[in-house]
């Protein structure tokens, strides 16, 4: 029988706002532990929350992105549980009035758009950190003691809860991918998976292909970078194949990838049971959004980069397309004139590795040192690239360098090469014409990258022939 | 005082606040002098009464000194709310009230003994003792802020904060013999007070007059940044008027008959409607039938509720009390078990029952919508009526030890302060007469922002009451 795997994202975005969630404690990593900490979110007794306002904007923000519906009135309500990171014991979250609901989520592929349903998307408060010393896995369960640091604690978090939309590993990737670059251009989040900013839990099941049932689902959690995310889901949904055909029965747990091992170990089912009492915060009031700041924060939104993909795509591929744009680099392809796939090749290759804000680059004189690219010297091109986002950026001194093409200087430049390399010279007689490349290498090192390559080539190519 | 043959007796027993400021500000006596005369009183008296669970020797400020309920955070300043599992803690900021009373120069006393987290109405519930009533030390003060309350009354204090989430406030003023106010909801700030019931805590004044309740009311009012639920505030007046002309009263029916309420305590406050009457207030009866009928149950299932969850902090981790353990879960447990007393951890059970899932929309949710209704009644009364009037408490202060077998039985002394609180109403409790010996409160309800309202009434009330403030026991 075939599968179809049915996947379901929850992902929580740390908003970079320069205070917490409700108190003015400085938010972000950097400082020694319980530097960043007051009355509020260490708990202290009578401290109240107030809400940070940049917080609610950048959350409507994102809804909006997101395509949702922007509550006229959201409630904050406390999630109750006990554990030492959650010094309140309960987090202040959003239950059944969400900030933003009900949105869709374009996601480009090779065979056309996907589009995501995304549930809701709300604002709460990020846990503390801690650190379990001694013991198993990092886990608090036998672990010699337990240290906690709150500077994280009470980081204002936008948890996004997407439908079961998502049919394969590869799907989910791209999805996360373009919803990161749609966080970042926003401004609101650095949304890097290494650092914790972005956070990713999988909800996996998989049915029969063909029919709409959905089956009973697990949990992937501790998925620290999207390809760590897609390793897992695949994992996943091959473990929940072999249970099926089996003739076994997948039953509803958590578990936890380990990307070192690529294994995924089920948590304690004690933990799933919970009952986290969700009611309205009453130290808070609703939040009531003002009509105009969501009309204006609509008014704007950027293009979103899957509208962007798919725009790309018609000049280019896909694969290339989905590079610029979740790279981050396509406006600039698109301030760029020239032969597109030139361009392309250009921005996610050399000026890539040259590591250059692509934003900072004059798009005019980026034009013209594409276009000469083939006549100019080679080391020219990529100073002139890595040098090209620097303010008062010009090509001319670059585009006046002429390449050395003329036979009769290079020839005693090639000779040398070939007298200093007999083995790679006989090798290549040999058979071995892929080391031609090395020989150019070497040339165009004798020449300070000054040579045209094609020209080498070509002298390069007659000479071995000729005194085979 | 020049060249020092006057001397200034300070009766601590006699003197209102406002009388106190009077001589601060002839420079009768010091702020020094006067916060030590206090002390001095606590020292001769509290032994008896134990209204103070610590005391602040120097005196902070030049104005007149003020007791503060063991649950306002002050910097520097053990606060322990009663409690057992807050003992040692000592706190890093100032509640934004100790800090408007610091900004109008009002020195700090000390610290009053209370029921463990509010939850109690008779102030044994307290982990360090019970509180005695200066008119009967048999008897307790009420609760929760029965400390402010006693000092007060007994001249331990010539004025003093509490909190009410249910009564706690206007029936221990109403047992005391003085003036106790409940703030609308939202008009003082509660940042930094230790919560018991958020959508109902609130702080105010217990004092000896009207007019001291509304000057302290006027320190302490006022929107703050610091809690979201706080309002901007109209301006605070000082009542002078002495007639009631103009005034409608309504007598809800309910809150006058309700089953309990002991003949004295109806005497006295048949006794001060008639004389409003006399003073030119228009008297009616109304009804508040629902406000009255569910009330009570209704508070009983959401304070608890969110006392469950403002207590979970108290884990052990951060401050006061640990009892270690080899794991966490452990810890904690063992922490909350011997740092609660019998009453916190009866509501913190019932809260967390009223929460759970599949429970939540029968007992909180719906207690919630009841809450509506109480409020939309309250306010259809206020359509004939400026005022609501009845007895603060059911009864007159009772023996200690009476009710601390019965939670239930003394669930039911807040019955009548209960309801006006559940729509978030002000409401002001004056001395209106004795009974076998003991003060009875008259309970004056007013519309939300309405104090000013309050004060006058009150204030009129209480000068043709003539009701002397000072326990028998020590004239």
């Amino acid at each position: 029988m075939s599968w179809e795997p049915v996947i379901g994202l929850e992902i929580h975005v740390q908003l970079k706002t320069r205070t917490k969630m409700f108190c003015a404690c400085e938010a972000g990593f950097g400082a020694d532990p319980n530097r960043r900490t007051c009355p509020v979110c260490l708990a202290m007794p009578g401290a109240l929350p107030v809400p940070n306002a940049r917080a609610v904007e950048w959350a409507v923000k994102l809804g909006l992105a997101l395509g949702c519906e922007i509550a006229d009135r959201a409630v904050f309500a406390r999630k109750n549980y006990f554990y030492p990171d959650n010094p309140k014991g309960y987090q202040i979250s959003q239950y059944d009035q969400p900030l933003c609901v009900g949105g869709r989520f374009v996601v480009p592929g090779p065979g056309g758009d996907h589009e995501v349903g995304i549930v809701r998307a709300h604002l709460e408060e990020d846990a503390a950190k801690t650190v379990h010393v001694g013991g198993a896995g990092g886990r608090i369960g036998g672990s010699a003691h337990s240290l906690v640091d709150f500077n994280r604690g009470g980081t204002p978090l936008v948890e996004i809860v997407t439908q079961p939309d998502l049919h394969s590993a590869d799907e989910a990737k791209r999805f996360l991918q373009l919803l990161r670059q749609t966080i970042v251009e926003l401004g609101i989040s650095d949304a890097e998976m290494e650092k914790g900013t972005l956070r990713v839990d999988a909800n996996v099941s998989v049915r029969p292909a063909g029919s709409d049932e959905l089956r009973t689902r697990t949990e992937l959690k501790n998925m620290n970078s999207f390809n760590f995310v897609a390793r897992g889901i695949e994992a996943e949904i091959e473990r929940q194949i072999g249970v099926w055909d089996a003739g076994g029965e997948v039953v509803q747990h958590t578990y936890d990838f380990h990307a070192a091992t690529g294994e995924l170990t089920a948590r304690r089912s004690k933990e799933e049971a919970e009952d986290y009492r969700y009611f309205p915060e009453p130290d808070l009031v609703p939040v009531e959004p003002p009509r105009e700041l969501v009309d204006g924060l609509r008014g704007e939104l950027p293009e979103l980069p899957g509208a962007r993909i798919r725009r790309l795509e018609a000049e280019l591929d896909f694969d290339t397309a989905l590079g610029l744009v979740t790279s981050g680099r396509d406006r600039l392809y698109e301030r760029t004139a020239g032969d597109r796939r030139a361009v392309a090749n250009v921005l996610m290759n050399q000026l890539a590795g040259a590591g250059v804000d692509p934003d900072a680059v004059d798009a005019d004189e980026l034009g013209r040192l594409i276009e000469a690219r083939e006549r100019i010297p080679r080391a020219a091109f990529a100073e002139a690239l890595a040098k090209a986002a620097e303010p008062g950026f010009s090509a001319d001194p670059y585009l006046a360098e002429e390449a050395l093409a003329d036979t009769a200087a290079l020839a005693p430049i090639v000779d040398r090469v070939l007298a200093a390399n007999p083995g790679q010279v006989e090798a290549y007689r040999g058979g071995k014409e892929g080391l031609l490349g090395f020989f150019v290498g070497q040339v165009m090192r004798e020449t300070d990258g000054k040579a045209d390559a094609k020209a080498v080539s070509e002298l390069l190519r007659e000479k071995l022939a000729a005194s085979r | 005082m020049g060249g020092g043959s006057k001397v200034t007796v300070v009766d601590t027993l006699r003197l209102t606040a406002e009388d106190a400021a009077g001589l601060l500000e002839g420079r009768e006596l010091s702020a020094a002098e006067l916060h030590r005369a206090y002390l001095d009183a606590i020292s001769e008296r509290d032994g008896e009464l134990h209204c103070y669970l610590r005391t602040v020797d120097a005196a902070e400020g030049d104005g007149v000194p003020i007791a503060l309920k063991d649950l306002v955070s002050t910097r520097g300043v053990e606060t322990t709310a009663g409690s057992r599992i807050l003992a040692g803690y000592v706190p890093e900021f100032d509640a934004t009230v100790a800090t408007r009373c610091r900004q109008a120069g009002l020195p700090v006393l000390g610290k009053t003994n209370m029921d463990e987290f509010a939850m109690g109405s008779s102030t044994e519930n307290s982990a360090y003792g019970p509180t005695h009533n200066p008119w009967d030390p048999t008897r307790v003060p009420g609760g929760s802020s029965g400390g402010s309350a006693a000092a007060v009354a007994a001249g331990l204090a010539p004025w003093a904060l509490g909190s009410d989430t249910g009564g706690s406030i206007k029936q221990p003023a109403a047992l005391c013999g003085i003036v106790g106010l409940r703030p609308t909801y939202g008009t003082v700030s509660r940042y930094g007070i230790v919560a018991f019931a958020s959508s109902l805590d609130q702080i105010g004044p217990l004092t000896k007059t009207v007019r001291d309740c509304a000057l302290l009311y006027r320190v302490v009012a006022g929107r703050d940044p610091c809690d979201s639920t706080t309002v901007e505030v109209p301006p605070v007046e000082i009542p002078e008027a002495e007639d009631l002309k103009g005034l409608r009263i309504g007598v809800p029916t309910e809150l006058n008959e309700a089953e309990g309420i002991e003949p004295g305590v109806s005497e006295a406050v048949g006794r001060a409607i008639e004389l409003a009457r006399e003073l030119g207030a228009e008297v009616g009866e109304c009804s508040l039938p629902r406000s009255v009928e569910f009330g009570l149950p209704c508070y009983y299932l959401i304070a608890p509720a969110e006392a469950s969850s403002n207590l979970a902090r108290y884990d052990g981790v951060r401050y006061a009390i640990r009892e270690p353990a080899d794991a966490y879960m452990e810890m904690v447990e063992r922490t909350r078990d011997a740092g609660f007393g019998d009453e916190p951890k009866r509501r913190i059970m019932l809260g967390t029952y009223a929460l759970s899932a599949g429970y939540f929309e029968a007992y909180y949710g719906q207690a919630q919508k009841v809450r509506t209704v109480i409020a939309d009644e309250h306010r259809a009364a206020f359509e004939d009526f400026d005022v609501l009037v009845s007895p603060t408490s059911p009864t007159v202060a009772f023996e200690l030890g009476a009710k601390t077998a019965d939670p239930l039985a003394m669930y039911l002394s807040d019955v009548l302060t209960i309801p006006a609180n559940m729509a978030g109403l002000p409401g002001l409790s004056i001395p209106c007469g004795l009974s076998d010996g003991l003060p009875v409160g008259l309970q004056l309800i007013g519309p939300q922002f309405a104090e000013n309202t309050l004060f006058r009434a009150g204030h009129a009330l209480e000068r043709a009451l003539g009701f002397d403030v000072v326990p028998e026991r020590y004239r």
